[in-house]
């Protein structure tokens, strides 16, 4: 079979699981949807793993296949076909997108064991891979455009999956609001690459563009804004992240789903596959470059206070994003991809490792009420401990590999680029003091209640459940948080799942070291083919040069982290104390809600009051009154002549002939 | 003969029918007037059938009849209805359809 085939197999299992996972919720027992959604997507990585194998076969100049099942539109000048486009970078996204979703389904199959609605959980999570496989492996930019619709929805529906939580619908809606006005940046971004290149289809456009367009012509760069606006959205960059932090308010695994391996890496993933456009453009790169840089130090200083476990995570994810956003804007490809592929892992851990301790706290996310776990979970702890390690960058794991070589690239493109690499490392610092502060902060110490309770007796605390973010109680029908919790110490499908990516958080980075190995670079090499940017290469010295300062900085954090929270507990509260200011603007976020809120939401609820006040009111009630007013008029006069007089009608009958005889009458003389 | 008096005639037979209908309440004499009528508008086809020389017009008398036949089959089936149930034969009282 080519590698296109099974291609589409990869596509059919996750649609299949869905679909089945939905229909048969009376016919078959939970676990087995469970099972079967898991299998699903299992059988869709091993397909990955075997258009690998096909892919690695072709010569590399050749290693990218188009195929297609049917035309969706064929017309005048138009040629859309349901087409996927088979390549290098196609199918790295795929594995991971399918690899790291099995171990995240594995573990639901755990974490999710008592909810009401798990047949509806694993069909959404089925649909959701299936949705971002459809992104990455589309052909063409209608079918990118529905996969990436797709994920859009199937993000709302599982964000809101406790739709009885009234703070998860409103997450819900608005992760899908922000994602729709990316949307509508991407399918203008289309409609202007059909306008100037006459195609959708990804291998025209990129082969045609470097003879359409000059370099900084005003349309490319606009067409690859409209891109950034889509890429953005999905991606959680400034100024469109707000949707992230919210969505926390669906189950753990779907933080872990959407942040970790598919929907958030969907933006770096469309613009390392423009990076054609986004050559010819370099305007719109910097300015992608810029806002990713933005997006990591702004994240990165609110990840400090959160005091919300899944939150605190999620600005991280944010933070990371920024990263691979630099690097895929300044031409660090491959870079930005490894650490796409490195992030996937350790963050779908920390996710899981936290779930884990949110079940055992009875749903309570607050760090500031937990400590201790570390001798009440000893699993999960150490799960905990890889993943934070990795994403602190610290020396010989995944992330230290990954996060280093986009900021050896940056210093080695040097000029302007050379703000990314030293803000690059003000992040790392604060990555690696928020990771740990995390760590210091839930880990050591005294146990708190919960983790006694754990020690002492090995039953999770049961409370009545509430929600974190208002407090309000839960109702627990709907699921979460269930009448049962489950932690990953006692669950041995959790356990598995967090196994296996503890292993890749930490040694993943090994496929490639400078000057040892470059796995992922020569595989996706064919990927970026004449492009100029993907050819400069940091020499082997100075990327260990970079990583070398790298990893004075994560230790540097990780000891800052343990200073200010385990040898002396009372600095972070006197810091608190003397830069209330400071604080109180990190943990509003920046004020970013707020201003989206001033600046497009009330504008937009009063023009809508407007409407509805002013023009509904006059204008289109007028219209519609008056129309009745005037037939009713017009009616009651009428209505006088149908007195029910039979004599009286036959008169009007007389006097009409009579009328049209005289007239016939006048006319033929 | 001339052809005006038949004209003649039919004008007069077909303004009596009218003015009878207008102004006569009983629905019987209506339905009187309206034979009237149609016989009027029969003299005249007749008329002009001669006059002319062919046949066509007195075809049309014929069509006539079997319409007015029809026509006071269903027009006397309903003065039964109406003397059935006991309504006032004046069909200025029979006015529920007024709008």
């Amino acid at each position: 079979m080519s590698s296109t085939a099974w291609a589409w197999l990869v596509l059919l299992f996750p649609l299949l699981g869905s679909i089945v996972c939905a229909l048969s919720y009376r016919v078959i027992p939970a676990r087995a949807a469970g099972a079967i959604g898991t299998a699903a997507v299992g059988l869709a990585f091993l397909c990955g793993i075997a258009a690998l194998v096909n892919l690695l076969g072709d010569p590399a100049e050749t290693r990218h296949h188009a195929s297609s099942l049917w035309d969706y539109a064929s017309a005048a000048g138009l040629d859309i076909k349901l087409g996927i486009y088979v390549d290098p970078l196609s199918i790295f996204m795929v594995l991971i997108v399918t690899g790291v979703s099995t171990l995240i389904h594995l573990y639901s199959f755990g974490y999710m064991g008592s909810d009401a609605g798990y047949h509806r959980f694993f069909s959404y999570l089925n649909f959701f891979v299936f949705s971002m496989l459809l992104l990455v492996l589309a052909g063409n930019f209608v079918l990118l455009i529905v996969g990436w619709a797709f994920v859009g929805f199937a993000s709302y529906a599982l964000i809101s999956f406790w739709y009885r939580r009234t703070t998860a619908t409103k997450a819900g809606m608005k992760a899908f609001v922000i994602n729709v006005v990316g949307d509508i940046g991407l399918v203008l971004a289309a409609f202007l690459i059909f306008q100037q290149l006459g195609s959708f289809e990804y291998t025209q456009v990129f082969e045609k563009a470097p003879e359409v367009f000059q370099t900084n012509e005003w349309t490319i760069v606009a067409i690859c804004l409209l891109l950034l606006v889509g890429a953005f959205a999905k991606s959680a960059q400034l100024p469109l992240h707000t949707w992230l932090p919210d969505a926390m308010e669906g189950p753990t695994p779907v933080s872990s789903l959407i942040h970790a391996a598919t929907m958030v890496t969907a933006g770096v993933y469309l613009i390392a596959r423009t990076h054609v456009l986004f050559e010819l453009a370099p305007t719109a790169a910097d300015i992608a470059a810029f806002t990713g840089l933005a997006t990591l130090l702004v994240a990165g200083t609110i990840a400090l206070v959160m005091t919300d476990l899944k939150r605190a995570i999620a600005y991280s994810t944010m933070s990371q994003i920024g990263y691979m956003v630099v690097g895929v804007s300044i031409g660090a490809y491959s870079a930005g991809m490894f650490h796409l592929m490195t992030h996937a892992f350790f963050k779908a851990l920390l996710f899981m490792a936290a779930g884990s301790i949110i079940s055992a706290m009875a749903n309570k996310q607050n760090i500031d009420e937990m400590s201790g776990f570390g001798k009440a979970m000893k699993f999960t702890s150490i799960a905990m401990l890889c993943g934070s390690l990795a994403l602190a960058a610290f020396p010989g794991t995944s992330g230290f590999f990954s996060k280093d070589e986009i900021l050896a690239y940056a210093t080695d493109r040097g000029g302007m680029y050379l703000i990314f690499t030293v803000l690059g490392y003000v992040g790392a610092l604060l990555t690696a003091i928020y990771t740990f502060r995390l760590v210091f902060r839930v880990l050591p110490g005294k146990p708190c209640k919960e983790a006694q309770e754990l020690i002492d007796t090995g039953h999770l605390a049961h409370e009545t459940p509430r929600n974190p973010a208002s407090g309000e109680e839960e109702d627990t029908d709907v699921g979460f948080p269930g009448p049962e919790h489950h932690i990953a110490d006692q669950t041995p499908s959790m356990k598995i799942a967090m196994g296996v990516l503890s292993v890749l958080a930490l040694f993943a980075g090994f496929v490639q070291v400078p000057g040892l190995d470059h796995m992922v670079t020569s595989f996706l090499e064919p990927v970026w083919e004449g492009s100029p940017l993907a050819a400069i290469e940091p020499s082997t010295a100075a990327s260990w040069v970079g990583l070398a300062i790298g990893a004075a900085i994560s230790l540097a954090g990780i000891g800052i982290a343990y200073w200010a929270y385990v040898l002396r507990p009372e600095v972070p509260g006197k810091l608190i104390e003397r830069f209330g200011w400071l604080h109180t603007f990190l943990y509003n976020k920046w004020y970013f809600d707020e201003l989206i809120d001033v600046l497009v939401v009330r504008p937009a609820l009063a023009i809508g009051r407007f409407a509805n006040r002013t023009f509904e009111r006059f204008v289109v009630d007028g219209l519609v009154n008056g129309t009745r007013e005037t037939v009713g008029e017009a009616g009651s006069v009428v209505r006088a002549v149908q007195n029910g007089f039979v004599r009286s009608y036959a008169l009007l009958l007389l006097i009409g002939f009579a009328g049209l005889a005289l007239y016939f009458l006048i006319t033929s003389s | 003969m001339n052809i005006e008096w038949y004209i003649v005639l039919s004008s007069l037979l077909f303004t009596i029918g009218a003015v009878g209908i207008l102004i006569r309440r009983s629905p019987i004499v209506i339905l009187l007037c309206l034979e009237l009528m149609l016989n009027a508008g029969n003299l005249a086809l007749v008329a002009f059938s001669r006059e002319v020389g062919n046949q066509q017009g007195q075809v049309f008398a014929l069509v006539v009849m079997v319409v007015a036949a029809c026509e006071v089959v269903v027009g006397l089936g309903l003065l039964v209805a109406i003397f059935r149930r006991k309504l006032p034969m004046n069909v200025d009282d029979l006015r529920e359809l007024r709008g």
